[in-house]
């Protein structure tokens, strides 16, 4: 029972095969017993049966929706009103948010159970979840591998069915990055389209709510329920959510598949290349038609991003100071020292990194050759991608350049680690909707995912195209050894 | 453009972080690093190029201006490392 889809458990909650409690302790008892994968930073039990027990009343009567009942996990970035918020960080060890995030509000309002919170890399900045305070996520697919980040500890939990559905970010892949890597399906939607309400900043203008779980019609379920206007968000767009779930039916027939030759280059492993290439001809099996797109400007999306988002984090950041929540140091004298002890203390390795680049890239000499620069470069590269779309309906290539890496082969080299997010951040830059699905897996056994990237607000378009692909293929329906 | 540990100290402090020197040497070998890979940048001309500083061409929304939030000074500040009555509590800043 524990390894079914969003779906199926909805199924079985109707028809009585068992109850949501059942369910939920469950789930709660295999989380506990695979405590080694460290996929939580906590677990919420009693709220969580208190949840599933009134989303049983709830089914008994007859009455919710197709998610009431169903348990999910939360990436811990998310504030959760009475459950500490940690985003990964031991500045906000001991935060506990007086309010919920309106993702969160809204998944309990469609019913959805929270079984926990989930690890992460430390404010959402890193590929691998090994920049957290409470150490990294294993994973399940390769105990000695990385499960891909920022939202690590969610895609752990969601591979090793612990949970059949998690909420992620995205600022430059944290959600698609790590489905790729453990297999699953994840979808960050266009930029406005999930409130950022209640979820904690790191690059507003890049950072986005989303979904990770088995399928892609699951995804479709869940982001249907987390989607739309909040007027809490500056920047929530207010336009009507497209029905997902009715979509994913229509025929992928006709579709365009866009194949960026940049996204196919010497730097993608062999293997991977192999799966993405053999994917495109089922899509093209299936009715859709394949042309060649040009993205000239994809190379610069790596050091454009890492000037952006730390030169945001420096500024978002510098609300943690030890005066109104978290931690504060034990030992200073005056006010700057708190500060500077507190956030010394607090933050680890990679934030610090990319506050002093962030803080290099604004200042006085550098700002219009760094960060100038870069907001130029965002707009050639959300340019490529108006002209690409004027040719093709989806942008179809890797996620990841290479499967899941051993946990410790690149903590030394911040760089290497950057390159992770080659493919997936420029639709960030963009703020386009993309996802990842799973392609196949390597020698080793480890999963590999495929990119769609969608026009602006049209999220529809690439869960109906992964909807078709997985109708087809079965590698998202593989479980890893143990897990069962 | 390379960064000295004398330049990480005083990055440290407009970010207010203090570093060790040894922990300033041992960030400025990856800092450098970084700022060599975003350095690729130069390799586009962007000359007549309009800066992109947000994905959505939108204008800020207007809203009347009226207390839609009741006050809940109490609940935020439960979670202050210092507190009293109503007010957050520092080092002293003016002497």
């Amino acid at each position: 029972m524990e390894c079914r889809t969003v779906l199926e458990h909805s199924q079985a909650l109707k028809e009585r095969e068992y109850s949501s409690v059942e369910l939920t302790q469950a789930l709660l008892e295999k989380s506990r017993s695979c405590a080694g994968l460290n996929a939580f930073i906590t677990l919420t039990e009693e709220q969580a049966l208190e949840q599933a027990s009134h989303a049983d009343k709830l089914i008994a009567k007859g009455e919710g929706g197709p998610l009431t009942g169903i348990p999910l996990v939360h990436k811990d970035l998310f504030c959760t009103k009475g459950v500490r918020t940690t985003c990964g960080s031991r500045i906000l060890d001991n935060f506990i948010s007086p309010y919920d995030a309106t993702l969160v509000e809204r998944l309990e309002q469609a019913g959805m159970v929270m079984l926990g919170k989930t690890n992460m890399d430390e404010f959402a900045m890193g590929s691998s979840t090994e920049n957290s305070y409470y150490g990294p996520t294993r994973n399940p697919w390769g105990h000695e591998r990385v499960p891909g980040g920022s939202s690590g500890g969610s895609a752990a939990a969601v591979a090793a069915r612990l949970a059949p559905a998690a909420t992620g970010t995205d600022t430059g892949g944290s959600i698609r990055q790590p489905a790729a890597l453990c297999g699953l399906s994840g979808i960050k939607p266009s930029y406005g389209r999930v409130s950022r309400y209640g979820m904690v900043a790191f690059a507003s203008s890049l950072d986005q709510g989303g979904v990770m779980a088995l399928t892609s019609e699951d995804c479709a379920y869940v982001l249907q329920a987390m989607s739309g206007f909040d007027k809490k968000d500056s920047t929530s767009i207010d336009q009507p959510v497209p029905d997902y779930v009715n979509a994913l039916s229509d025929s992928i027939s006709g579709k365009v598949i866009g194949l960026p030759k940049e996204f196919f280059t010497d730097g993608v492993d062999e293997e991977v290349a192999q799966a993405i290439r053999e994917s495109i001809s089922m899509l093209e099996g299936l009715g859709a038609r394949t042309i060649d797109i040009d993205l000239p400007n994809s190379a610069a999306g790596i050091p454009c991003y890492y000037v952006l988002a730390p030169a945001e984090a420096s500024s978002n950041l510098a609300r943690f100071d030890g005066v109104r929540y978290g931690h504060r140091a034990s030992e200073y004298t005056d006010i700057t020292e708190m500060y500077e002890a507190t956030r010394s203390e607090g933050f680890g390795p990679e934030v610090k990194r990319r506050l002093l680049i962030g803080a290099y890239v604004l200042s006085i000499g550098y700002f219009e050759a760094y960060y100038v620069k870069a907001q130029k470069l965002r707009r050639l590269i959300a340019d490529d991608f108006s002209k690409a779309f004027e040719k093709c309906d989806v942008i179809v290539g890797p996620t990841a350049p290479t499967t899941a890496f051993p946990i410790g082969l690149k903590t030394d080299d911040p760089v290497q680690m950057y390159l992770n997010d080659v493919f997936t951040n420029s639709a960030n830059l963009a703020g386009l909707p993309a996802m990842s699905i799973p392609a196949g897996f390597d020698g080793q056994g480890l999963p590999i995912g495929m990119h769609l990237i969608g026009k602006y607000l049209d999220e529809a378009t690439i869960l109906n195209v992964a909807h078709h692909y997985q109708l087809n293929t079965d590698w998202h329906r593989r479980i890893p050894e143990g897990y069962a | 453009m390379s960064l000295d540990p004398d330049q990480i100290q005083q990055l440290a402090r407009l970010v207010r972080l203090k570093f060790s020197e040894s922990e300033a040497d041992d960030f400025s070998g990856q800092l450098n690093d970084i700022i060599r890979m975003v350095e690729q940048m130069n390799q586009v001309n962007t000359s007549h190029i309009q800066p992109m500083s947000h994905p959505q061409d939108m204008k800020l929304r207007l809203r009347e201006d009226v207390i839609t939030e009741k006050d809940r000074h109490r609940d935020f500040q439960s979670g202050a490392p210092a507190a009293d009555s109503g007010l957050y509590m520092v080092p002293r800043v003016v002497e």
